[in-house]
């Protein structure tokens, strides 16, 4: 039964209570944590989605200096998707109850993360050391300001990699690893997309520049 | 019309639900501080919120007596005028109305209404109240810092915000930034908890539409605020960085005295949009728990189902769809494109609809209901009074060009207290003086709450209608003093020290409510368990108050909607909902 369905029923009538009374409770917290991820990620695409439109409006002033680019960023990028993959065959190796594979996966996503988060840090230098670099220059501070919030929710996806890795060593339970698995790696693929989406858009050139003239706004 | 109540055949099986791993605490200090129970968590949160948001009410307090009688404190210069009008906003609306609501409220009623043991997560919800209370506790820091709290008025607009001369313009708004993104990540645990909870955590047979309004209220209000909360977190964040790294994101460049200020190019309008993206809805986020409890107060204490209960379920998601495309009518005079006012005037006077459909369905559910006048009614009824009347001027407000004139005068305080401040704290009161005997076993006592009711009531009049009045003369808000004008008539004046001798008076008696509430809890009138004769779950716990856990061996399974009051033929004149029809008494036998 669909939602909008779901919500015209009329829940007095007679023939209605008999269907609503053979719905089940369905109290099990292996979805709920599921459902809590999903919400968790709307909530972040939110907050990203902000900041991009932020950056977009902030674009459309004429005083607008881009920020120098980084070349780095495409070797980041490239690390972050093999971190993905990593996770992403975790995650097939676990649904086929290959243990060392999935623990394989799940060693080299982390590790993969970890090589992205210093490679951005070491971008965060390198645009500092430039001679275009200016605290004030708002382009610039927004690099920092989004690529920070980026890093630091990987970081904290870091921490739920933590304690699954923790799990999944000697006598386990294979159904929480694989629900862990799967959480850890829908979370890397949003954050993936996440990242596509910024660095796409506002650090490899003027694109959101483009897009703005397109609509008109600059 | 047919009602469940006569179908005989109504006969599901027990609820097969896995058993929620709950934990279990041994020690006083595990039960009652570090607790996971949904219910000492909600209490925890409805402590700390009352107890700051009594803060905020002595600020409110040393304003009137400002405004009323000027130059004669001198404690109160211009600075603390202002740092007293900014947290005393953002105390009410964030610290006290959205943590009561959510927190408090949500905490205890959503697992009991949905027949839930608890939370689905219980220990990030432990995590949610402490992170809160660190929040309240850096905002409280900021009293006692150089400078003192920040004075740059609730919305905390830059560059003012964090330019020298403002109150607070170092420490103070710092501590606030830090504090209000305390607030977010705290809030996104619990909320993210209420959410999983209705969705994932309902018992048998109770469906999204037997659920109770209450219920709605809170969840669609939940979800509100966690999409609302990340504009707020991302501009609290942008603006510390704009004040301790210097980054220009808010910030212009600025001549202040001769100098050239360090920052460039920041866009201050950015903030006010970032803002009320967060803003808006934050009005909704307060008001949609309270429409959802005022519904159900109703109904319980009409004895009488709620009118159109899929108008009211529609009527809050649309609400809450609305609310997050009329941000800038609180920007109309920032300067912006007449286009861009008009669509955004469209949309706000569009949420009229569904608002006033819920009164007239509040009214129409009044109307030949067989009404008991208790307390929680009166602060029911008074809220639809304090709505109505704040929603009225809404309408003068969504227009720009009424707007426009209007704008920062005494009219525009007098329509946001009526509708988010007088208001939702009616349902406040009414919630609390109905589930009291629930969260502890006795009543609170009647008498105490019909005066403590009356003197609000009234009292928030006094204050309130004569403050519009004030605003049409055009007499401005957040100024220390007026001073000499021409426009200003001296009657004015006078308007002002009522308003303030109400207000003390409305104040003074919340001591009242705060002796009621202790009273009653050694000496209050033993409850019974369902003392209204309500039919949602939390009133068909086996113990009141309700142990851990909720519902003893086994859940409660739901064979009806929310609403079965007064059901033709049946002998109570409620049925609560896990009632199943073969076991609904008629005519002095169960049929």
């Amino acid at each position: 039964m669909g939602i909008f369905h779901e919500l015209t029923v009329k829940p007095w009538a007679l023939g209605q209570g008999k269907i609503d009374d053979l719905k089940a409770g369905r109290p099990s917290t292996r979805a709920a944590k599921q459902i809590a991820l999903r919400v968790f990620l709307a909530v972040v695409a939110v907050l990203f989605t902000l900041l991009v439109t932020a950056y977009g409006g902030r674009m459309a002033y004429e005083d607008w200096r881009p920020a120098p680019q980084v070349s780095l960023l495409w070797a980041n990028t490239l690390v972050l998707i093999l971190s993905s993959v990593a996770l992403q065959w975790a995650q097939y190796s676990v649904r086929r109850g290959q243990m060392d594979a999935m623990r394989v996966g799940l060693l080299a996503g982390g590790a993969f993360t970890v090589v992205f988060l210093f490679g951005q840090l070491l971008a965060w230098r390198q645009l500092a050391t430039m001679v275009y670099f200016e605290v004030t220059n708002p382009a610039i501070a927004f690099f920092y300001l989004i690529t920070g919030l980026h890093g630091v929710h990987l970081v904290g996806g870091l921490v739920a990699w933590g304690m699954t890795v923790a799990k999944v060593w000697g006598d386990f339970d294979v159904a929480k690893v694989r629900q862990s698995v799967e959480l850890c790696t829908v979370y890397w693929h949003f954050l993936l997309l996440v990242w596509l989406v910024l660095f796409g858009l506002l650090f490899t050139g003027n694109n959101l520049d483009v897009l703005l003239k397109l609509c008109g706004i600059r | 019309m047919e009602y469940v109540a006569h179908d005989a055949s109504a006969f599901a099986p027990p609820a097969e639900v896995e058993e929620v791993e709950l934990y279990h605490p041994k020690t006083w200090v595990g039960k009652y501080i570090w607790s996971q129970d949904a219910k000492v968590i909600a209490i925890q949160y409805a402590i700390t919120a009352i107890g700051i948001g009594l803060v905020a009410m002595v600020l409110s307090w040393l304003m009137r007596l400002q405004l009323a009688f000027p130059n004669s404190f001198h404690f109160i210069d211009p600075s603390n005028y202002l740092q007293f009008v900014t947290l005393h906003g953002m105390i009410m609306v964030i610290y006290l109305l959205t943590a009561l609501f959510l927190g408090g409220f949500g905490n205890y009623l959503i697992p009991l209404m949905v027949g839930a043991r608890d939370m689905v997560f219980p220990y990030v919800n432990m995590v949610s109240y402490w992170v809160y209370l660190a929040a309240v506790l850096l905002l409280v820091a900021s009293f006692f810092v150089t400078g003192g709290p920040t004075g740059a008025g609730w919305t905390l607009y830059p560059p003012q915000a964090i330019l020298q001369g403002t109150p607070g313009a170092t420490w103070g708004i710092i501590l606030m930034l830090v504090s209000l993104a305390f607030f977010i990540i705290g809030f996104t645990m619990g909320g993210l908890n209420y959410v999983v909870t209705v969705l994932q955590a309902r018992t048998r047979g109770m469906t999204l539409m037997r659920l109770p309004l209450t219920v709605w209220g809170i969840f669609t209000a939940t979800i509100l605020a966690l999409l609302a909360f990340p504009a707020l977190f991302v501009s609290a964040i942008m603006m510390l960085l704009d004040l301790t790294l210097g980054t220009s994101f808010f910030m212009p460049a600025l001549v202040s005295m001769g100098q050239q200020g360090e920052h460039t190019g920041g866009n201050p309008l950015l903030f006010q949009h970032l803002f009320w993206f967060f803003g808006h809805p934050e009005v909704y986020i307060v008001a949609l728990p309270a429409f959802g409890i005022v519904s159900d107060l109703l109904s319980v204490h009409a004895r009488k189902n709620i009118f159109g209960y899929r108008m009211m379920v529609w009527a809050i998601v649309a609400i809450g769809g609305l609310s997050f495309v009329v941000w800038a009518h609180h920007m109309y005079v920032s300067g912006m494109n007449p286009y861009f006012g008009f669509f955004f005037a469209t949309t706000t006077l569009i949420i009229a609809i569904p608002t006033a459909l819920k009164v007239y369905n509040w009214v129409l559910t009044l109307w030949h209901g067989n009404i008991q006048l208790t307390v929680p009614m009166l602060f029911a009824l008074g809220f639809i009074f304090a709505f109505i009347h704040g929603g009225l001027t809404g309408l003068f407000l969504g227009n720009v060009t009424v707007s426009v004139p209007l704008s920062d005068t005494m009219f525009v305080v007098a329509h946001f207290h009526m509708v988010m401040a007088v208001a939702p704290i009616m349902v406040v009161f009414g919630a609390i003086y109905h589930w009291y005997p629930k969260i502890t076993g006795r009543m609170l006592d009647d008498a105490m709450g019909k005066f403590h009711f009356w003197v609000t009531f009234l009292g928030t009049y006094a204050i309130y209608l004569p403050m519009h009045y004030l605003g049409f003369l055009g007499v401005p808000r957040r100024y220390y003093a007026i001073g000499g004008t021409d426009f200003i008539p001296e009657s004015a004046h006078s308007l002002n020290v009522g308003i303030t001798i109400a207000a003390l008076i409305v104040g003074a008696v919340q001591v009242v409510f705060l002796y009621n509430l202790v009273w009653s809890y050694f000496k209050g009138k033993p409850s019974g368990g369902n003392p209204w004769g309500a039919t949602t779950l939390e009133w068909q716990t086996p113990d009141t108050p309700p142990k851990h856990g909720n519902f003893g061996p086994t859940l409660p399974v739901v064979y009806r909607w929310a609403y079965d009051y007064s059901v033709p033929g049946a002998d109570q004149d409620f049925i609560p909902q896990n009632v199943p029809a073969r076991e609904v008494a008629r005519g002095g036998k169960k049929t």
